[in-house]
């Protein structure tokens, strides 16, 4: 441990810290002697909460201290009090100055510190009861932020349609190269695995009933309706949604939007505006590769067990209605739409830390899956119910 | 304080001989020698782009020297690196933008290297970090707060108490009182050398503000041409016939900075 004050020296052998209380030549006082450092904090906080509670003595004998660093200090200048540190210079003749001026440090800091922060109080149900109507409130607000938000941006959008020079096209395409051109491995891969599970699974159901070519239809309807858009949606809300506000969320930290806002540029029109709209391309674009992945895993089992003619499979896939195509790609701009508004809009409501710019990139992610999943169901039952 | 001079104090807080080291293929320092003394503080300065951070990285053990050898009071760095409690029990260190876990309230940045060095349990730890942040003259208000609702200034006073959580013998500093307003910046410069006094701890810093030099520092060293081209005290290292070193320290702030303190 390092020995302050004692020149170029090092105590090779531990010396733990000790008070004690012994009598003195003028009456009671209190022995310190050792290491008071903080290799030996705990031991000797012990020591001086059992030596608190006693009457102080007078005199404070530090003659045997041996190492002392600013943990330690401030150990010891609980064990004298604030008053006796200032009087040390007379009543300790033996401590060097270094020391002393260490101790009057740490104890006029001691002063200053902030006392201990109250214990956390029990738990009531009234207070569960007040958190909970809290956050009521505060998923309300949320809401109505996000549709003032949504009316915003539409409201941007339909402005600049009419300023053809105002598209900032440079912008979408870049954005479009990294939602949609750079998502397409991962969601061809991710829909071709999904398309042969389904027909695995089809067959293996429907093979009980004799009934195994009729995996073809149910491969086709759940990818045209269903998988195809829900799986792209769900792929783009983990990237893009993430992306979307990790981006303007270290922005928003790095006072740039402030900084578009001063120079009177709107950051809804420069950051925003070509995120949705670059969004409202690349989904719809990928169901597309989607649907067409989904079918081709899907197609690629049959064709290994059960109808071995290509040909075939392609005709019974075209007998498919292409209404259940449309009714699928009819949600895919919804689904975008909603992906991009959340991403962009949590990463405007991120704060200057990296910690609240994680915590709302989570939470894009979990509510634009959210969203899409509702919104899916939505779609469904009211697809059914019209017939379409 | 002691003087560092004086004879039989044995060998400096660090010395640094020969260090080579090199990014890429570029050669950022090439035989650096340095020696910094006990209980001073010593002020590196120099122009940008000419190796200060790159050093203080190495010093404190972020980068391997290429070539070379740091000494921390006669021990070689390379040997305390890898003990488990060498060189982090020795040397504290204060990052530009304090570096505060921003996940942690300042108190908690503080208590983590008592709890996880010093074996401290939480409330103990939380005790002695509190007379940590009013040491480094934090106000009180403000050890429950996140470094995010924390000002520059506290920032850098929580980020103080943190370096020296440890009872560090060896402080370094990366630009102290880059971001501060010059009041704060001056009440950093004097709680600096009031806990060297007081702490007896020596202190390494890098920086550009000339009033830091002028007020705080004992030395001062200039990085130049990849190696320290000069220490000495401010009047020596001023005189020195170099380009930057002439137009840093004789340039009109180098002059204000200087008039300021009455030093002619």
């Amino acid at each position: 441990m390092i020995q302050r004050g004692h020149r170029g020296a090092r105590a090779v052998v531990a010396d733990p810290g000790q008070v004690e209380l012994v009598d003195g030549a003028v009456g009671p006082e209190l022995r310190v002697r050792g290491d008071w450092t903080l290799t030996h904090y705990r031991a000797l906080l012990q020591q001086v909460r059992a030596a608190e509670p006693a009457e102080r003595p007078d005199g404070v004998d530090l003659s045997r201290l041996a190492a002392l660093d600013t943990a330690g200090a401030a150990l010891l200048a609980r064990l004298i009090g604030p008053e006796r540190v200032e009087a040390l210079a007379a009543t300790a003749p033996e401590l060097t100055a270094e020391r002393r001026h260490l101790l009057q440090a740490v104890a006029a800091a001691r002063g200053r510190a902030a006392p201990a922060p109250p214990p956390r109080r029990r738990w009531r149900p009234g207070r569960a009861v007040a958190a909970l109507g809290a956050r009521i409130g505060h998923g309300a607000a949320q809401l109505r932020l996000a549709i003032g938000f949504t009316g915003l941006v539409l409201a941007t959008f339909a402005g600049r349609l009419t300023q053809p020079r105002r598209w900032r096209l440079g912008a979408v395409s870049s954005q479009l190269q990294r939602t949609a051109l750079e998502a397409v491995p991962i969601v061809a891969l991710l829909t071709f695995a999904v398309g042969a599970v389904v027909a695995l699974l089809g067959m293996t159901v429907l093979g009980r009933f004799g009934a195994e070519l009729f995996t073809v239809d149910l491969v086709a309807y759940a990818f045209l309706r269903e998988f195809g858009v829900v799986l792209t949606a769900v792929l783009l809300a983990g990237r893009s949604a993430s992306a979307f506000t990790a981006q303007i969320g270290s922005m928003k930290a790095n006072e740039e939007l402030d900084a578009m806002r001063a120079e009177g540029l709107s950051p809804i029109e420069m950051l925003v505006v070509p995120r949705v709209a670059a969004l409202l391309l690349a989904v719809p674009l990928l169901t597309v590769l989607a649907v067409a992945c989904g079918l081709a895993g899907g197609g690629l089992v049959i064709l290994l067990s059960v109808e071995a003619d290509p040909g075939r499979l392609l005709g019974l896939y075209g007998e498919v209605g292409v209404r259940h195509y449309l009714a699928g790609l009819a949600k895919a701009p919804v689904f975008a739409f909603v992906i991009a508004i959340i991403g962009c809009l949590e990463g405007l409501k991120a704060g200057a830390s990296a910690q609240s710019v994680g915590a709302h990139t989570t939470s894009a992610v979990v509510q634009s899956i959210f969203w899409v999943i509702v919104l899916d169901a939505a779609a469904g039952l009211f697809f059914v119910e019209v017939g379409w | 304080m002691v003087s560092a001079d004086e004879p039989g104090h044995g060998e400096p807080a660090m010395r640094v001989r020969d260090l080579v080291t090199r990014i890429g293929g570029t050669v950022i320092h090439d035989g650096l020698d340095l020696d910094v003394h006990r209980g001073e503080i010593l002020g590196l300065v120099g122009g940008s782009g000419s190796g200060k951070s790159v050093l203080l990285r190495t010093l404190i053990g972020l980068r391997r020297p290429d070539a070379g050898q740091i000494d921390i009071h006669g021990q070689a760095a390379e040997s305390l690196r890898r003990q488990p409690d060498g060189l982090a029990h020795r040397i504290g260190v204060l990052f530009q933008h304090g570096a505060l876990y921003s996940s942690l309230t300042a108190t908690e940045n503080v208590a983590l290297p008592l709890i996880e060095h010093a074996g401290l349990t939480r409330p103990e730890a939380e005790e002695l970090a509190r007379v940590y942040l009013a040491l480094t003259g934090l106000d009180p208000t403000a050890g429950p707060r996140y470094p995010a609702e924390l000002s520059g200034g506290m920032v850098k006073r929580a980020a103080l108490a943190r370096a020296l959580a440890l009872c560090p013998q060896i402080l370094f500093l990366d630009e102290p009182t880059a971001g501060l307003d010059p009041v704060g910046a001056a009440d950093f410069d004097r709680l600096l050398v009031t806990l060297r006094d007081a702490l007896g701890l020596t202190v390494f810093l890098v920086t550009h503000d000339l009033d830091t030099l002028y007020t705080a520092c004992d030395r001062v060293a200039v990085l130049a041409q990849r190696r320290v081209l000069a220490v000495g005290s401010l009047e020596e290292v001023a005189a020195i016939n170099e380009d930057w070193v002439q137009a840093y320290f004789n340039g009109p702030r180098g002059r204000a900075a200087r008039t300021a303190r009455g030093r002619p």
